[in-house]
């Protein structure tokens, strides 16, 4: 007998399992709109030319080595990361109150983050603390936030599917209701999975209500700079919410911005009151990654320090982050275009409204299982697509599919 | 008011702060015998020859990508390292019960190691599972076990400062009167921080008591290849174990056998009963997976795959492997030489019967004291010196010093 007889089977996580699904499936016309990565007109990876150039100036550098990163990762990488979420010329930064911890990913960004919060936020293991995540969200949030111990996860409102858009009201009247000192995960842009962000004037309502009833402020930030293009432009509420004031952490992730999916590059950055405050909690936060990983990998860090860190290559980068952003408005134009020209049904200003990897298609559970069974379109259950997996090739193909399943499906 | 004013600050970890100390000392003949290491015969970190060389192969391979990896990892890499440690022509892998966690260095996989053992060991979610570490030992496994959520972690007897040895029956007898199903993490070889391992006869014994009163095996591997310059060798008791049919974990680093500290790589390797339980097991790792990091980095990954399944990468690392362990035993041979020629105090046979990266000098606190703020000779308060610290340009400066501390410190 097994002493692991009793293990349950986990059910797969759900984007990996349509990945998997689509993988199998033989039809000539299939098209993956399932996981968030990138992909070319031509539908393939794409390893951004400046990361492919330092790569190889990484590789010939005879005076790196393999030594261990500091526990919070390496300053170089830390501290460029941090300016560009908050700015170069941010006050905070100047005031010496920003400090971060280099992470796996945004995923280990959030993980350290909320491990971190669960011990010294709002008394010390407060496992009662309220997290709120929007409704819809990143699916693995409820659970990192979980597993760092908080027993109370919670949605705020979000997406109002009737008027396809944000439900400010609703998520206003949560932030006034909710307790005080509650988490509330807010996306710093292209909101995962709807596209949709709340405007300037919006997210200023927003810090409002949180600022006046003492609400924590913990942004996930894993597409700046691939939702509209503009770096400065997708920080914007991250550096609102910092010149109000706030202390608040922001979890980042470059997987989607530099290409380096799997080299799980992140950085959680902190900004606290004042510099005493942010060196308590950094020496709290070793000891957390301490016992999660000892300390962070390097070659990730390394491309991207390089790379922020040097004019020219800071400058290439922002090209490549264009053209995947570009390709992606270009597709949603295009898929709107012919939507409207197949006169289907409904209205599909959204998917041009919408910002980011993602659209919130508004197809119903049904209609997305007929999308898959049917046309052999993979698309999240939610409705979610990903539209960096349409192509100039197969956009045709993906438009017919989903005029045929609005037609057919209610 | 920062809502983090009660964030206490956390004391730094040891080993990291021996070294800092170390890099702020002036003193021209300071030696670092602190944090575990390899250093070249100039003090120097040494990238292995094979590693410069997979590196240069991996970043001019234009058919790699940075896509996702599975969320348990590389499967080249997973395979190749539990065949490493088991052995290519293990029972276990032919009956395909073996499978394993790529993890962040041996850290990592002791810790999702530990949150599945929390989790389904011992009926669920049971934190009063015993877990048993050696008296002394890495001085991490504590606080990782406790992160997981075990609240009980025990020690169970090992060093016998008196005799300079195994304390096999005090061992033995902790073994036989433990709580059923507690949890032991053993060291495989190279017991840090004494090098002191169990001779065959008495692993066989362990094995024993253990498999009597249901005891669960979790083997921390991290200097297999370096203990004594033979792979197999360092993995006889693994491998034992496995023989005698237990079900079993062990976490495995290849931080100092491929010198990649800071890549982190590590493995989980599981052996269950049969392929249906190490399937569902698995299962529940990618669960603890996806809400730690999400999935592993590539990057070192990619290098231990490419270096093991080649087969003359393979030799190439099996010898700069035996380079790294035979400058240690010559420094081990050489510092015992010294000692007795001084003619110090004391017994100097256990510098050479030792094993590994480390040596369990015997100082106390206060000669450790000594040698630290007299000698500048920076060693851990237990008295562990890192052998790979030892140089022939400073030996006779360590053996005079520890002769210098031994006669006047009591």
């Amino acid at each position: 007998m097994s002493i692991f007889s009793e293990v349950p089977q986990a059910p797969p996580v759900a984007v990996f399992k349509l990945t998997a699904d689509f993988r199998e499936d033989s039809h000539p016309q299939k098209v993956n709109l399932g996981v968030g990565a990138y992909r070319t007109d031509e539908c393939q990876p794409w390893v951004l030319p400046v990361v492919k150039k330092v790569e190889r100036l990484i590789v010939e550098d005879s005076s790196l080595n393999h030594e261990y990163l500091p526990i919070l990762g390496l300053p170089e990488f830390r501290s460029a990361s941090s300016k560009v979420a908050l700015g170069d010329d941010s006050p905070a930064i100047k005031e010496n109150r920003v400090g971060a911890v280099q992470a796996l990913g945004g995923t280990g960004a959030l993980r350290i983050g909320g491990e971190f919060l669960r011990r010294w936020y709002n008394g010390t293991n407060n496992t009662a603390t309220p997290i709120y995540v929007s409704a819809p969200t990143w699916e693995n949030h409820n659970a990192v936030f979980a597993d760092a111990g908080f027993k109370d996860i919670r949605p705020y409102h979000y997406w109002d599917g009737a008027k396809k858009g944000l439900d400010i009201s609703g998520l206003l009247d949560d932030l006034e209701k909710a307790p005080e000192a509650s988490v509330f995960v807010l996306h710093a842009c292209a909101h995962n999975p709807t596209g949709t962000d709340p405007t300037q004037d919006e997210w200023k309502q927003i810090a409002e209500v949180m600022k006046r009833r003492n609400l924590f402020v913990f942004f996930d930030s894993a597409y700046q700079g691939f939702a509209s293009g503009s770096l400065d432009k997708d920080a914007w509420a991250i550096r609102y919410f910092v010149s109000e004031g706030f202390e608040l952490f922001v979890a980042q992730s470059f997987s989607k911005n530099f290409g380096l999916y799997n080299e799980r590059v992140g950085n959680l950055t902190v900004v606290a009151k004042d510099n005493e405050n942010l060196t308590r909690i950094l020496s709290q936060m070793e000891k957390i990654v301490r016992t999660t990983w000892s300390n962070p990998p390097s070659q990730g860090a390394r491309i991207v320090s390089k790379t922020l860190n040097c004019p020219e290559l800071f400058a290439e980068w922002k090209g490549n982050v264009k053209t995947m952003a570009d390709r992606v408005l270009l597709m949603r134009d295009q898929l709107k275009a012919k939507l409207q020209a197949l006169g289907t049904p409904g209205t599909w200003d959204h998917i041009t409204q919408q910002i980011g990897m993602f659209s919130f298609t508004g197809l119903n559970p049904k209609q997305v299982e007929y999308m898959i069974k049917e046309k052999h379109v993979y698309l999240m259950a939610s409705g979610r697509i990903n539209m960096c997996g349409l192509t100039s090739k197969n956009i045709d193909y993906v438009a017919q599919s989903i005029h045929d399943t609005v037609t057919s499906v209610q | 008011m920062s809502v983090f004013r009660d964030v206490t600050q956390a004391v730094p970890v040891a080993v990291f702060k021996l070294s800092q100390d170390f890099n702020n000392d002036q003193d021209p003949n300071k030696v670092n015998l602190g944090v575990g290491a390899y250093r070249t015969d100039e003090g120097l970190p040494w990238v292995l020859p094979v590693v410069k060389k997979v590196e240069k192969v991996i970043a001019h391979d234009d058919r790699l990508n940075h896509e996702y990896l599975p969320i348990l990892g590389l499967p080249q890499f997973r395979s190749w390292a539990s065949k490493i440690a088991l052995g290519a022509a293990s029972p276990a892998v032919q009956e395909d019960r073996v499978g394993a966690v790529q993890c962040l260095g041996g850290t990592g996989a002791l810790r999702i190691g530990a949150e599945f053992l929390r989790r389904f060991h011992n009926g669920s979610n049971n934190t009063k599972t015993p877990v048993y570490v050696s008296a002394p030992t890495w001085e991490n496994h504590n606080a990782v076990f406790a992160s997981s959520g075990f609240e009980d972690v025990r020690s169970y007897k090992y060093w016998d400062a008196q005799n300079r040895g195994l304390d096999l029956a005090g061992f033995l007898g902790d073994l036989e009167t433990c709580p059923e199903h507690s949890i032991f993490v053993l060291h495989a070889c190279a017991h840090n921080p004494t090098g002191t391992d169990p001779t065959q006869e008495q692993w066989m014994k362990i094995a024993e008591v253990m498999m009597r009163r249901r005891l669960f095996v979790f083997f921390d591997s991290a200097y297999q290849g370096f203990a004594s310059g033979d792979l197999d060798k360092d993995a006889w008791a693994i491998r034992y174990f496995v023989s005698m049919g237990f079900e079993m974990f062990c976490a495995q680093s290849f931080s100092k056998n491929f010198g990649l500290y800071n890549e982190r790589v590590g493995n989980l390797t599981i052996v269950a009963r049969d392929p249906d339980n190490l399937q569902r097991v698995l299962s529940q790792m990618e669960k603890i997976v996806r809400t730690t990091w999400s999935n592993p980095p590539s990057q070192g990954a990619r290098l231990v795959a490419i270096t093991l399944s080649d087969p003359g990468l393979f030799e190439d690392w099996k010898a700069n492997v035996k380079t790294m362990a035979d400058r240690v035993l010559l420094m081990r041979a050489q510092l015992q030489a010294k000692l007795q020629a001084l003619g110090t105090p004391g017994t100097w046979g256990h510098i050479t019967q030792q094993i590994g990266m480390f040596s369990f000098t015997g100082l106390n606190p206060k000669q450790v004291e000594y040698m630290v703020k007299e000698r500048h000779v920076y060693l851990m308060a237990s008295g562990r010196i890192n052998m790979c610290g030892l140089t022939t340009k400073n030996i006779d400066y360590v053996a005079q010093s520890i002769h210098a501390t031994v006669t006047s410190v009591q």
